[in-house]
């Protein structure tokens, strides 16, 4: 699998390492709830197709990606900086 | 008091040279990593210009002016390697002097792009990665910062811990393009 860094250019996987679903981008506040943060932390789906998730460039530019890809054909779709999608903002 | 004895990185292991390809050690006066504060790309670059001569690079580029290069290295980051960053780039950036954190090595020769091919996932192809690109990439396991300086030389950033370790894998690599070239009679 390669991935298209929107810095580095395309790039190898073994650049990349995953941190999970793009649901880490969307943390709850501190006094949400339980089942919120059950969720946050915990209930994932586990698509067959399309999904998105935050790998790390480490071995590169060292940005957070959100990376649109299809788990069953391994094509990746889109590419963002994280920065971009957030404007800027992080929680923690 | 105590008299210090300074050492290069690669100290006591190069200069090496196998077939066409030699791999030597530079020793920049300095390292600093530049990191614009937010909404102050534009004025780093323009105090750096004046400071130094080269401007603030985009992502994968490097540039050079008398002994000082500047080498993007990252998101929001580059390092100015020869002449210490001048005092007041600190009004637009972190400074960061990492001058002792990094080896400097420098592959050059017919085959240079032959041996580090056998060491990184990048394409080193001169379309792709021309005189004055450079790349935060893989060498070996290792992380680096590749710049291209010439059709057949290339310089490698490793962090210094790693110095004998990535002399060693470039060593290997130069001995195998080297064997191979002699299994080939010219045509």
């Amino acid at each position: 699998m390669r991935i298209t860094c929107p810095l580095c250019g395309d790039r190898d996987s073994r650049e990349f390492s995953i941190r999970g679903h793009e649901t880490y981008l969307d943390r709850p506040a501190p006094d949400a709830g339980e089942a919120a943060w059950d969720d946050y932390l915990h209930l994932r789906d586990n698509p067959a197709g399309e999904t998105a998730e935050l790998w790390y460039h480490g071995a590169g530019c060292a940005a957070w990606l959100r990376v649109r890809r299809n788990t069953v054909t391994h094509e990746v779709l889109k590419v963002d900086l994280v920065r971009d999608v957030t404007g800027g903002d992080h929680a923690d | 008091m105590a008299r210090l004895i300074a050492k290069s990185a690669a100290s006591g292991l190069l200069p090496i040279r196998i077939g066409t390809v030699t791999l030597t050690e530079e020793t920049p006066a300095a390292i600093t990593a530049l990191m614009p504060f937010a909404g102050k790309p534009r004025a780093l670059s323009v105090a750096l210009k004046a400071a130094h001569g080269v401007a603030f690079p985009g992502p994968n580029r490097s540039s050079a002016k008398g002994g000082t290069r500047v080498c993007w290295s990252g998101l929001d980051q580059a390092f100015l390697i020869g002449d210490p960053a001048q005092a007041d780039l600190a009004d637009h950036a972190a400074l960061v002097d990492q001058t002792d954190a990094w080896a400097v090595l420098h592959l050059e020769g017919e085959d240079a792009a032959e041996v580090l091919a056998r060491l990184t996932p990048i394409s080193l192809s001169r379309d792709s990665f021309k005189r004055g690109h450079a790349a935060r990439s893989l060498l070996g396991h290792m992380t680096a910062l590749i710049i291209r300086t010439g059709a057949q030389g290339f310089t490698i950033l490793i962090f210094r811990s790693m110095a004998a370790t990535a002399t060693h894998e470039l060593d290997v690599a130069m001995r195998g393009v080297a064997a191979r070239a002699a299994l080939q009679p010219p045509p």
